[in-house]
């Protein structure tokens, strides 16, 4: 699916980032909408979890009037012409472009390096031998050929009905430079702050880190990194960031959207339980759990994170198997909030229903219309 | 004929301390101490010493010192003494020279320019005696991935539907090596099998066959081995073990086969084996029904089918110059285990200058295999053993870092039951009870005891490992498994750190 790299020795792949990271994340289970404030707010208050160099937003439920396209957000880097005629020969050919515009911005916010970021809402325009492949498969190749054939271009995100809004800065800096605060409405919200220890100061390093309606933020730093990586190689993810979250959301796209487990299951693949415990359950969950770890031990993910996906009608929060980055969550009537600090959710919702830490690998899940989140409120600690 | 070699070992005896107890006498294998009354003095012919120390360290008062003999031919880095001696060697006898255990010469032990991670800061360590940290490892194919069956509105109903191949699972990634009764004593055998059965590991039979009194209770902790000579395979033996091996190869003598020798087929050699009490038990070089990657494939489903596809099989090769594409294809013939021994693994008789100069080290050919096994997509089609030279906890951990599953240990075992490395297994005489048949000698070892000794390597070095991973912040082997991001090379040619796939340290 993406494109490889054709290293002559592993030795040759360039070494990975080290970052550390704030998160949050709000969803409304009724499918109403909310402005960005929130978000913008929340990530606010915990400013020490990032150092300027990252931010970004992901909004479901973001082009109610265009939601049977996919939503291409694609930025040119120097506001390169060349690229952007490059990227719309590319799209002009794979796709029928329904609409299209450059994204607004505010002009009286300076950030670094700001590149042209335009976006395209299209449809597949599939050649006769492609008509087989599905829609999500043709968009996610299409992609892939401009992130890594196209200089200067990379697609931010490439969902139906959402949209990924980031850039070097904080993420408070992002959301006025896009106006998120007034311009958009959406039902769920995720937004990243990023600490990177080594950053090309890239507009598409920042996060999140999104293929078609999947974003991924995330925070930690995965000591497994080499052997997930590897593995992934060989389902064709070839990693070309070098960050966490690039091998955190290979993995989501591997095993929830191509193979199409649940995140009860997947959680139990990216932080399993103990072999003790493992060993002390009922016959059939022993069996189940046994072979998950075997089958999956290259995609447990051993070190610190906490992870916030999203896609559309879902969000979920998993923190690591010993929960060295705890996950909060907290619900007020149909708000269901998800962050990295308790602190965060406080600030934008004082006067909580529910506050809650989860388990090292249990995995809260906030559903559309439904109160699944609640589950992992008994195993709570 | 009057030999002209020069003894191997000097020999001094402390006149003061020893108190002529005659200990040395009897614990030599080769007679080198003896008494005499008259003067009611300890004697020794030096040239039958091999080294092996056993004298020295139960002479109760230490008398004894045992080093590589001072004298010396006029220096030359060419024709050096092991080449003269050599020569000399076989000028006398005119056959080819044997030796035991695995090489030693100066090839670069790639372990030794290979360190490890740790964190610091962006990630914590984490502490192995407060939390726990996991070794258990599985052996075996397992499918590209899991169809799984839910209840989407009840997760907690779930159901597997993928078809699933056999895989065994043990506590800590380090087995014992292939080393068959009839190569080493029955104690030495027995103790290796209790070990592995203490620890929750295996032990690998050799090609030497399994006891009939031991399949019941060490069975299920054996590899059985299904070799070239295919002694003592029969169905009861190969259903009464864990996992299957197919012995194509081995790293000290990659390309021939093996000899035992007709003095040492006792009766209960003779059984196990199925050959008659001191007939020679000879192993051909190739197996004579595998000419091919075809022929291999049958036999590998051959024995699926005797075992009704309840065990893993393994192939062991010995690490030859094109052992990625070898590998390669054995996992293609269905192979659930690839076992790949290095240059550096051991044997109880080899012709030297085949232990000497054949093959290729292990960490190269084992960085090799899991490349290609994964640019291929079939990494987890199969687990990797990898065998030859692994010395210390230190070792196992850089073989999985580089791509191994788990690790085969022979030579180590066999000096943590007493082998000083004294290279002299082919001659039946081992003084430390290890690799003879001689009674008088094997008697020595105490399984109990042996095993033991054994289970306490096998814990120390999974406690080393398990802080070497904590301090990694990794908390499960398997998320080392491959994991080049914690190996730095030192000292290595570009072309070295290419074939490793390790970044230079400070890259
Ligand atoms: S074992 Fe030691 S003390 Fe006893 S006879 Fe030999 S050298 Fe002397
Ligand atoms: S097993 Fe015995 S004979 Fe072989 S090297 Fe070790 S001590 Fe020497």
């Amino acid at each position: 699916m993406l494109m490889k790299k054709n290293y002559r020795s592993e030795r040759h792949v360039p070494a990975k980032d080290i970052e550390a990271c704030g998160l949050f994340g709000v969803m409304n289970i009724r499918g109403q909408k909310f402005g960005a404030l929130m978000a913008i707010e929340a990530i606010k208050n915990i400013k020490v979890r990032g150092n300027g160099l990252g931010g970004g937003f992901a909004v479901y439920g973001l082009y109610p009037d265009y939601k049977d396209y996919y939503a291409l957000h694609i930025m040119f880097q120097n506001k390169d012409i060349k690229a952007k005629e490059k990227t719309e020969d590319f799209l002009g050919e794979h796709f029928e472009i329904i609409f299209d515009e450059e994204i607004p911005t505010n002009p009286q916010v300076s950030l670094f390096c700001p590149p042209l970021v335009r976006r395209y809402f299209v449809a597949p325009k599939k050649g006769e031998a492609e008509q087989a492949i599905p829609d999500d498969e043709y968009v996610t190749s299409r992609v892939m050929y401009i992130n890594t054939n196209i200089e200067d271009a990379y697609v931010f995100s490439s969902g139906k009905d959402m949209g990924v809004f980031k850039g070097v800065g904080f993420p408070e800096e992002i959301a006025a430079y896009f106006m998120l605060d007034g311009l958009y409405e959406g039902y769920i919200w995720t937004v990243h702050s990023r600490f990177p220890t080594n950053t090309p100061g890239w507009w598409g390093g920042a996060h999140p880190f999104s293929i078609l309606d999947w974003t991924v933020v995330h925070n930690g730093e995965i000591s497994s990194y080499g052997t997930n990586r590897r593995f992934l190689e060989m389902y064709d993810y070839y990693c070309t960031l070098h960050t966490d979250t690039e091998v955190m959301a290979y993995a989501v796209d591997l095993l929830m959207r191509r193979q199409g487990l649940p995140i009860e299951i997947v959680a139990k693949i990216f932080a399993p339980s103990m072999w003790d415990i493992i060993e002390h359950l009922p016959e059939k969950e022993k069996k189940l759990y046994t072979t998950l770890r075997m089958v999956y031990a290259p995609l447990l993910m051993n070190g610190p994170f906490t992870v916030i996906v999203a896609h559309h009608h879902e969000m979920f929060g998993l923190t690591d198997r010993i929960r060295l980055r705890p996950i909060t969550a907290g619900a007020k009537d149909d708000l269901v909030f998800l962050s990295s600090e308790e602190a965060a959710i406080r600030y934008v919702c004082p006067d909580l229903d529910l506050v809650w830490t989860p388990q090292g690998g249990e995995p809260v899940v906030v559903r559309l219309n439904s109160e699944d989140h609640l589950k992992s409120l008994n195993k709570s600690i | 004929m009057y030999s002209y070699l020069l003894p191997e070992f000097a020999i001094e005896r402390n006149e003061e301390r020893c108190i002529r107890c005659r200990v040395c006498e009897r614990q030599c294998a080769t007679d080198v101490h003896y008494y005499d009354a008259e003067p009611d003095k300890m004697f020794f012919h030096e040239e039958a010493c091999v080294g092996c120390q056993r004298c020295a360290v139960f002479c109760p008062t230490n008398a004894l010192f045992i080093r590589p003999h001072p004298a010396e031919y006029r220096p030359n880095s060419s024709w050096n003494r092991e080449k003269l001696q050599d020569l000399k060697k076989q000028a006398e006898t005119g056959g080819v020279i044997l030796t035991g255990s695995g090489n030693d010469k100066p090839y670069r032990i790639y372990w030794d320019h290979l360190v490890l991670n740790a964190s610091q800061v962006t990630n914590p360590s984490i502490d192995p005696l407060r939390e726990p940290m996991e070794l258990k490892t599985f052996l075996g194919r397992k499918p590209n991935t899991l169809e799984i069956e839910f209840n989407e509105l009840n997760g907690s109903e779930v159901k597997i539907k993928s078809e699933l191949y056999p895989n065994v699972s043990i506590t800590t990634p380090i087995v014992f090596s292939a080393m068959s009764y009839g190569a080493i004593s029955y104690q030495a055998y027995k103790s290796l099998a209790m070990a592995a059965k203490k620890f929750g590991t295996l032990f690998n039979t050799g090609e030497g066959g399994l006891p009939l009194n031991m399949r019941k209770e060490y069975g299920s902790s054996a590899i059985v081995q299904c070799a070239s000579g295919r002694f003592g395979v029969d169905p009861e033996y190969l259903n009464a073990a864990c996992a299957i091996e197919i012995k194509i190869g081995q790293g000290a003598k990659p390309g021939i086969g093996g000899h035992l020798p007709g003095e040492k087929v006792s009766e209960n050699i003779a059984v196990t084996r199925m050959i008659p009490q001191g007939t020679d038990a000879l192993s051909p070089a190739p197996q004579h029904d595998i000419y091919s990657i075809e022929d291999l494939s049958m036999l590998i489903y051959a024995l699926k089918e005797a075992t009704n596809y309840e065990k893993p099989v393994s192939v062991k090769i010995a690490a030859v110059h094109n052992v990625a594409a070898i590998a390669s294809g054995i996992v293609r013939a269905g192979a659930d285990i690839v076992a790949i021994d290095g240059l550096r693994g051991g044997t109880g008789a080899a012709p030297k200058a085949i232990r000497d100069n054949v093959g290729i080290p292990l960490e190269l050919a084992l960085a090799a295999v899991d490349k290609r096994l994964r640019e291929e997509g079939i990494r987890n089609k199969c687990s990797i053993l990898a065998a030859g030279g692994i010395r210390c906890s230190a070792d196992v951990m850089k073989a999985i870092a580089l791509g191994a599953d788990a690790v085969y240990i022979g030579t180590a075992a066999l000096v943590a039951m007493g082998c000083t490395l004294c290279q002299k297994c082919y001659t039946g005489k081992c003084t430390w009870g290890i690799c003879t048949q001689d009674p008088y000698l094997s008697k020595r070892l105490n399984p109990e005891i042996t095993s033991q000794r054994l289970a306490n390597l096998l814990r120390g070095w999974s406690h080393e490992i398990k802080e070497m991973l904590g301090g990694m912040g990794i908390n499960a082997i398997e998320s080392l498994r491959g994991n080049r991001e914690h190996l730095r090379g030192v000292e290595l040619a570009e072309w070295e750190l290419d074939v490793l796939g390790v970044k230079g340290a400070g890259e």
